[in-house]
């Protein structure tokens, strides 16, 4: 089997997904009443006509890929980490607690000064279920829920509490957020007219650098070594624990990232509300995008587009957007099923000899002609 | 099932071809085997011979050619079609599950025991004792997988395929794990079943060929290179047919060495994962440049002596000093950096990251060393080199390094262990089963690389059950049973006798 016929085969069967999904999703839609094909070509080609919809789906790319960029390195080291809207709501808070008590820094200090900050408070949320998991043989499946809805409580907390807007206080409608965070921190907006910021090159930058991370060092050898098998890991005299531990770690710091980057380039202040929903989505881009950097910029840009789309249906078809929450638990099933099929070598080679025999047929063909 | 299915008179396959990336793992073979036969298949490691039988077993396809029973076409699209022929095959690695009983093991295919809402398991109990009575094949049904020995493991995947009504045998190396006395006892049992049975058996023994076959047929690089009748070949035909040279396994004969101690266990205590003693007060000594050869029927702690020695394996109490450092409980990173190297018994699992490919097998142990890397990142032009030079080296049958090493056959991946820590150039080598799997001309020739070594200076604590691999290898003999060690002597003095009646636990006093 030619490595050709393989990634042939695997796109293949991805496209066979969306399909599979798009008309799944479609029985849903009709249920509800609503113009199929239109809502699809509302969602799939809308965002991308104009200026602002194409950066705006941009802009949802970026805590994308850097969090199913995270969920990658602990995937590959052996961790599912579902643990990655927490994280991100603790990076949220660590940028805004050093925005708030350092609002006088220059930008290039403060702005990665407080990106450093989430990156910290994320890897922080991460070590607990990594060390459970290395040290007690925790489920991470567990911890990392547990964590998440621990992080909510505290989020919500301090956004009521401590940090909450001086301002909302005394008149204000009662919003739990913070204060507008200085200026300092905000990450420029480079086209005008649109809210797309910078942060999108950190995002392309660390899939670069984790690529080279995992595929080209010794450390991301061992730290695939560990995933892939654990006890030859540990014959190789590989500290597995060390390595699930510290894989955890990069994989909360990404999320804990992309929460600061959301609120420096986006909100530009903590509010509720703030993750959305990316730590999960994050989880099926990175599933979606192959656990590779190469393949999740893509996936992140496609569930971009899903989840702006969304958005536009409901203003312009009256489809609720939650129906791309729908669509995404039928792509997470379809992925499911899908792997089942890319790694079941007898369908694989079964596909590949009927191309082939077809294709024999066709060059018969051609010569008698 | 059996009842309405009509027997198989013979199994005849024409122009099997089959090709994956880059090999021609079976090429234009044709082969009968008529009822009551045995038919050995014997040939290198990576010669086609697992896939020939994956393809009869309906798990693979072939690209081109046919098969027929009874001189009707057919065509398997699953091992289920197989089974419902009456073919039924032993893979090379047991499928069973550990925490499940026998008769639970064997409930899990016996479809016709599985009513709507419950399982019969007194249908699937009466036919497995009907199947032991009728081969004289004793299971206990009721015993855990994981307490059972490799050779009950065994018998027992025997007598599931047996119960799911299998009357053509497909055993593949079936002999490979055995201790002697259990290969024996199922070489006896094999050639009173085929009276009733046709079987195709894989092995590189070809003492069980001779023993066990009426046929035998060489496979060569995907084809069949020789077909005849076993008895009209001697063994040695056979092997020279086989490799296309005469095999000599070499033999120990250099002088004792006197270099001094290597390798210096003392009082060692190891818990097994039982949790019992598996190594109780074992004291061991291998010199520089010395093999001891520690001979047991598996099971009497050779895993855990193993186990213990790399780092992997908690130490009770007692000294494991190695080259003048005490590693008891050392890390395996720390033992490895001693200059310790070790073949794990459990290759597929252990020894290899099934998915990562040869060349990322071979350095496992060494990215972070100056030559892999620059302390971060890999220097992959030479890991490509390492891998190119290991592969001619070591014989190591696959179309390139880069693919995944779970996909070479058995023996190769094998040789991708042996050829990592061999040329790791350790002071110390612990092999356990080394040539298990392999092939004549690859056993001889890791026999071969053996001595070099131990005449380089490197100490090497050889674990094996094959008594003639360890008489023919060592310097000294030393026997394990029950996690101690029973009796070491000389080489010269270990006759297949004395040492039969060491393992068994008998003391001896008798001088030869
Ligand atoms: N699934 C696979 N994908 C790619 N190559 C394969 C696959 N299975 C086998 N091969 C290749 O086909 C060849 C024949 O392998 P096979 O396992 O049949 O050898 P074998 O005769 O059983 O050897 P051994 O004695 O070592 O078990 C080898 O070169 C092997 O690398
Ligand atoms: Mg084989």
């Amino acid at each position: 089997m030619t490595n050709r016929f393989k990634t042939g085969y695997k796109i293949g069967v991805i496209i066979l997904a969306i399909i599979t999904a798009m008309a799944l999703g479609a029985v849903i839609l009709l249920a509800i009443g609503a113009d199929v094909f239109k809502t699809y070509i509302v969602i799939l080609t809308r965002p991308l006509m104009n200026k602002i919809g194409v950066t705006e789906v941009l802009l949802r790319m970026v805590p994308l890929s850097i969090i199913a960029i995270g969920i990658t390195v602990a995937y590959r080291s052996g961790i599912i980490n579902i643990g990655a809207e927490g994280q991100m709501a603790i990076g949220v808070l660590s940028t805004t607690a050093i925005a708030l008590l350092f609002p006088n820094l220059p930008g290039y200090v403060l702005i990665p000064f407080a990106i450093l900050a989430g990156a910290i408070g994320g890897a922080a949320w991460g070590f607990i279920p990594g060390f459970l998991k290395a040290k007690l043989q925790v489920s991470e499946l567990l911890s990392t829920v547990m964590l998440n809805y621990i992080a909510a409580q505290l989020y919500t907390f301090l956004l009521r509490g401590p940090m909450l807007d001086p301002a909302e206080m005394t008149m204000g409608s009662g919003t739990p957020q913070s204060m507008r965070l200085s200026k300092n921190l905000d990450l420029t907006r480079f086209i005008k007219g649109t809210r797309i910021h910078t942060g999108l090159f950190i995002a392309l930058a660390l899939a670069v650098i984790i690529y080279f991370l995992l595929w080209k060092t010794s450390f991301g050898f061992k730290l695939r070594a560990a995933g892939a098998s654990s006890k030859a890991a540990r014959y190789g005299g590989i500290n597995v624990p060390k390595y699930l531990i510290i894989a955890m770690m990069i994989s909360g710091a990404f999320a804990g990232m992309a929460g600061s980057i959301e609120i420096a380039g986006v909100h530009r202040r903590a509010i509720e509300g703030v993750t959305s929903g990316y730590g999960f989505s994050g989880i099926v881009v990175a599933l979606f995008g192959g656990l590779h950097p190469a393949g999740i910029v893509p996936a992140a840009f496609f569930f971009g587009l899903l989840i702006y789309g969304a958005d536009m249906t409901q203003r312009i078809v009256g489809v609720p957007a939650n129906m791309v929450q729908v669509l995404q638990g039928i792509i997470i099933l379809v992925i499911v099923s899908t792997k089942m099929i890319i790694n079941n070598p007898y369908l694989m080679q079964k596909v590949e000899s009927r191309i082939n025999s077809f294709r024999k047929k066709g060059s018969a063909q051609e010569e008698t002609v | 099932m059996e009842i309405t299915r009509k027997a198989i008179d013979s199994l005849r396959i024409e122009h099997i071809t089959k090709r994956f990336p880059g090999v021609l793992a079976c090429d234009d073979i044709s082969l009968e085997i008529k009822k009551g036969e045995v038919l050995a298949l014997v040939g290198e490691n990576g010669a086609g011979k697992t896939t020939l039988m994956n393809i009869l077993m309906g798990l693979y396809h072939p690209d081109e050619g046919s098969m027929f029973i009874n001189g009707e076409k057919v065509h398997f699209r699953s091992p289920n079609d197989a089974f419902a022929y009456g073919i039924g095959m032993v893979h090379q690695q047991y499928m069973l599950v550990p925490n499940l009983t026998v008769l639970e093991n064997i409930a899990l295919g016996y479809k016709k025991a599985w009513n709507p809402l419950k399982l019969n398991l007194q249908m699937v109990r009466d036919r497995i004792d009907e199947i032991s009575a009728h081969y004289g094949l004793s299971v206990d049904p009721d015993a855990y997988i994981w307490q059972l020995s490799v050779g009950e493991q065994q018998r027992v995947e025997l007598v599931k395929t047996l119960c799911l009504g299998a009357e053509f045998l497909i055993l593949d190396e079936p002999t490979s794990a055995l201790t002697p006395q259990e290969t024996d006892e199922l070489i006896a049992l094999l050639k009173k079943m085929s009276s009733e049975l046709s079987i195709i058996f894989i092995s590189h023994k070809l003492q069980e060929v001779k023993d066990l076959s009426s046929r035998v047929a060489i496979l060569r690089h995907g084809k069949v290179v020789f077909q005849g009748n076993t008895i009209d070949h001697s063994s040695s035909d056979i092997a020279a047919l086989m490799t296309g040279h005469e095999v000599n396994l070499p033999q120990n004969d250099a002088p004792a060495c006197t270099l001094g101690p290597m390798l210096q266990i003392r009082n060692l205590k190891v818990k097994s994962d039982r949790g019992f003693l598996a190594l109780d007060d074992l004291s061991l000594y291998v010199c520089k440049g010395e093999i001891v050869g520690l001979a047991g029927v598996s099971g009497n702690g050779q895993k855990e002596l193993a186990e213990a020695i790399n780092g992997l394996r908690k130490v009770e109490s007692g000294e494991i000093v190695f080259d003048g450092v005490d590693i008891a409980n050392f890390t395996p990173k720390q033992v490895i950096d001693c200059g310790m190297g070790y073949v794990p018994e459990e290759r597929n699992t252990e020894g290899i990251v099934p998915s990562f490919s040869i060349k990322e097998n071979l350095v496992l142990k060494d990215v972070e060393s100056e030559k892999f890397s620059n302390r971060t990142f890999l220097k992959n032009s030479v890991i490509q080199k390492n891998g190119e030079d290991l592969r001619t080296q070591f014989d190591i049958r696959s179309p390139n390094i880069d693919i995944a090493a779970g996909s070479l056959s058995g023996g190769n991946i094998q040789k991708v262990i042996l050829a990592r820590e061999i040329s790791r150039n350790p002071k110390f080598l612990v092999a356990v089963y080394p040539t298990r799997g392999l092939d004549m001309g690859a056993a001889e020739f890791i026999h071969k690389q053996l001595l070099q070594k131990r005449n380089e200076g490197v100490g090497i604590l050889l674990i094996s059950e094959e008594l003639e691999e360890i008489t023919n290898l060592s310097d000294q003999v030393a026997v394990i049973f029950k996690g101690k060690i029973q009796k070491v002597i000389p080489a010269s003095e270990a006759s297949r006798r004395r040492l039969g009646i060491l393992m068994a636990g008998v003391e001896d006093d008798e001088q030869i």
